[in-house]
């Protein structure tokens, strides 16, 4: 036997890491190697799952009528996206350019709505958007008589969830940039002949890209794997490939392509997160490299 | 020679923001290829004068005319004045030829006619070989001509300059101030500088504007502004100044101490009123040899040795504040003294300025 000689500052780190990781490792890696595992088993004749090695189930992820469903959430979490970094960015503009002692008041109000439950916030859109809801008495009392469209169970209407969830996500994300920004670079810009559009379009936005990166990413991800709004909003006429891998562990029985599935929706939010991980380790990179260049 | 023509004319512009008034119904005249200081402590108006030339802040009250016309009302990107940052303002995702090139791209200028004038302003600038690098890669020095590179390029009419050096350190700047002069008068462009450092007006401006709250002190060349301060103010924010307090008097002021201080009393400075007199600390000799107006007897406190002169910290009767003394080295090798030393000291009336207290 050999004992391994450990300095104790390495012990001491290790020591403080130990419960996070075994937290981590219980409740996040041993589920996902479980759930990876079962994506490789048939499903039983009468549900239940059946220990024979089979890559059927991955292939079945293909299949048109499911990749159907992975372009639509695709769609669907990417409409939400553009939605919430368009309105997400102009609101931490707005933020960024008030008075300093307003701009924490207004952050407070961005994120208060963090404060209440998921689900209670999403049925209160349910309570907009019914078609005797808030919105059509609003319409009503301004004297609208007409016939008001079903909002609710629309694919407007799980978009809107999905905005109204994750927008605080993307103001936060975008204001860091956009107040650590010297006002002095717009006012240059100004100077130099620039109108105030040309100011924004070649100086400001450049510069603040890192936070619509990481803004864009964070609803993306949690928009296309999200299977709560879709239910409640869309009244599961809208199938997002959260809802289809509920639909298959809880009332089609079948486990393995249910987890088949869920392997592939973790497979593409890797691939978004590492990308964008990827290249915002590149743009530090160069910005290190270009610091050290200036020190030499 | 004829009269220099006016490029700029301030016509009585006040400047508040809520209750402050930053600028009080201040008037100047700037001319053609001047180079313009506007001197002041901090808190003057001097940054918010800067600001709407340069079109940042339009005044409540008053005119701006370039060129006879008014431009007070005029956005930032339409007018023929460009600002040099404080903080230079460089914009950080873009290398130096970009940087200097941004200014004629919203001119909409020949792509050909663009590089021609960046590539002769870097090489006025001497940053050629850093054409490629981003601002981040410079060092101050090089990051505040790329800074002037990118405003004279475009041709302004005026160059306005906010504190310019202030970011440098004490021997580049000397140099940088030189340098800034030797440019100004290369491009002949009309220069104004916003500056705390009155040493930095007197060495390079042509004229310079002292401003205190908001208002206009004094506006002349710094040896006018140096050796005639229009009041005890300026007296005492250019340069060094022995003070003397007293009570006005014919032909002078008296002291405390009853000490007679003789030099030319302003009209407007009634016998008995409040005065101060006021003398340079190199036109006080120590131990004068030919016979001079004023007269007194100190004690040498402290000196200061700065390799061309000795500073001396002299304890007089005249005033609570110990007189300061410039002695040359030279002259402070032919008869030295030590801190202790009963010293005399003489200067003529025509070096005593005497103002209101």
């Amino acid at each position: 036997m050999r004992f391994a000689i450990v300095s104790p500052t390495r012990l001491r780190s290790s020591l403080l890491m130990a419960p996070a990781l075994a937290w981590l490792t219980a409740l996040m890696v041993v589920p996902c190697a479980l759930v990876l595992a079962l994506a490789f088993f048939r499903r039983g004749i009468y549900g239940g799952i059946e220990y024979t090695f089979t890559l059927e189930n991955f292939g079945l992820v293909f299949d048109p009528l499911y990749a159907g469903i992975f372009l639509n959430s695709a769609r669907i979490a990417g409409t939400a996206t553009l939605i919430a970094v368009v309105t997400g960015y102009a609101a931490a503009y707005a933020i960024s350019a008030a008075p300093r002692r307003l701009q924490p008041v207004f952050l407070f109000f961005a994120v208060l709505p963090f404060w209440s439950n998921y689900l209670i916030r999403t049925y209160a859109w349910i309570v907009l958007l019914n078609r005797e809801g808030l919105i059509t008495q609003l319409l009503r009392w301004f004297g609208y008589t007409g016939e008001t469209p079903s909002m609710l169970y629309t694919e407007g209407a799980v978009i809107a969830g999905l905005v109204y969830n994750y927008l605080p996500f993307v103001i936060l994300a975008c204001y860091a940039p956009l107040s650590r920004l010297n006002p002095e670079l717009a006012e240059a810009s100004r100077d130099l002949g620039a109108s105030a559009l040309t100011t924004f379009r070649r100086v400001i936005l450049p510069l603040t890209v890192p936070g619509i990166a990481a803004g864009a990413v964070f609803v993306f991800v949690l928009s296309i794997g999200n299977f709560v709004t879709p239910a409640l909003l869309g009244g599961g006429r809208f199938q997002m490939i959260g809802n289809l891998v509920y639909d298959q562990f809880l009332t089609a029985n079948d486990w393995p392509f249910g987890a088949a599935l869920a392997m592939a929706l973790i497979a593409i939010m890797l691939l978004v997160l590492m990308t964008q991980a990827l290249l915002a380790d590149r743009a530090a990179g160069r910005a290190a490299e270009a610091k050290g260049d200036a020190d030499g | 020679m004829s009269e220099p023509r006016t490029l700029l004319a301030i016509d009585c512009v006040s400047k508040n923001f809520g209750r402050v008034t930053a600028v009080d119904g201040i008037s100047l005249d700037i001319r053609e290829n001047e180079f313009f200081a506007l001197l002041g402590p901090s808190g003057c108006g001097k940054t918010t004068l800067l600001r709407m030339l340069a079109g940042f802040e339009t005044p409540n009250d008053g005119r701006i005319l370039l060129d006879g016309r008014d431009i007070a009302r005029i956005p930032p990107n339409k007018r023929p004045v460009n600002l040099m940052f404080q903080s230079y303002a460089l914009f950080p995702h873009m290398s130096v030829r970009a940087n200097v090139s941004y200014g004629l791209e919203m001119e909409r200028l020949p792509a050909k006619e663009i590089r021609s004038r960046v590539d002769a302003i870097l090489a006025t600038t001497e940053l050629v070989r850093f054409a490629d690098r981003k601002p981040e890669q410079l060092s101050g020095g090089q990051k505040q001509r790329v800074a002037l590179a990118r405003a004279l390029v475009k041709r302004p009419r005026l160059l306005l300059l906010d504190e310019p050096l202030g970011a440098l350190d004490k021997k580049l700047r000397g140099a940088m101030q030189l340098e800034l002069k030797r440019l100004q008068h290369e491009v002949g462009i009309t220069f104004v500088i916003v500056t705390h450092d009155q040493e930095e007006s007197l060495v390079m401006a042509d004229r310079m504007a002292v401003l205190k709250d908001g208002r206009l002190l004094q506006c002349d060349t710094p040896h006018a502004v140096y050796e005639h301060p229009a009041d005890r103010f300026v007296a005492d924010f250019i340069g060094v100044m022995n003070f003397v307090p007293g009570k006005a008097a014919a032909n002078g002021v008296v002291a405390a101490n009853g000490a007679r201080i003789a030099g030319k009393v302003p009209a407007a400075l009634s016998p008995g009123a409040s005065a101060v007199a006021s003398v340079r600390p190199e036109r006080i000799r120590l131990f004068p040899s030919v016979e001079t107006a004023n007269r007194t007897t100190g004690t040498v406190e402290a000196l200061a040795y700065q390799g061309l002169d000795l500073q001396l910290h002299i304890r007089t009767p005249l005033s609570p504040k110990p007189f300061l003394v410039r002695v040359t080295a030279d002259a402070a090798d032919r008869r030295p003294v030590s801190a202790g030393d009963t010293v005399e000291l003489g200067w003529d009336a025509a070096d005593v300025r005497i103002f209101a207290e």
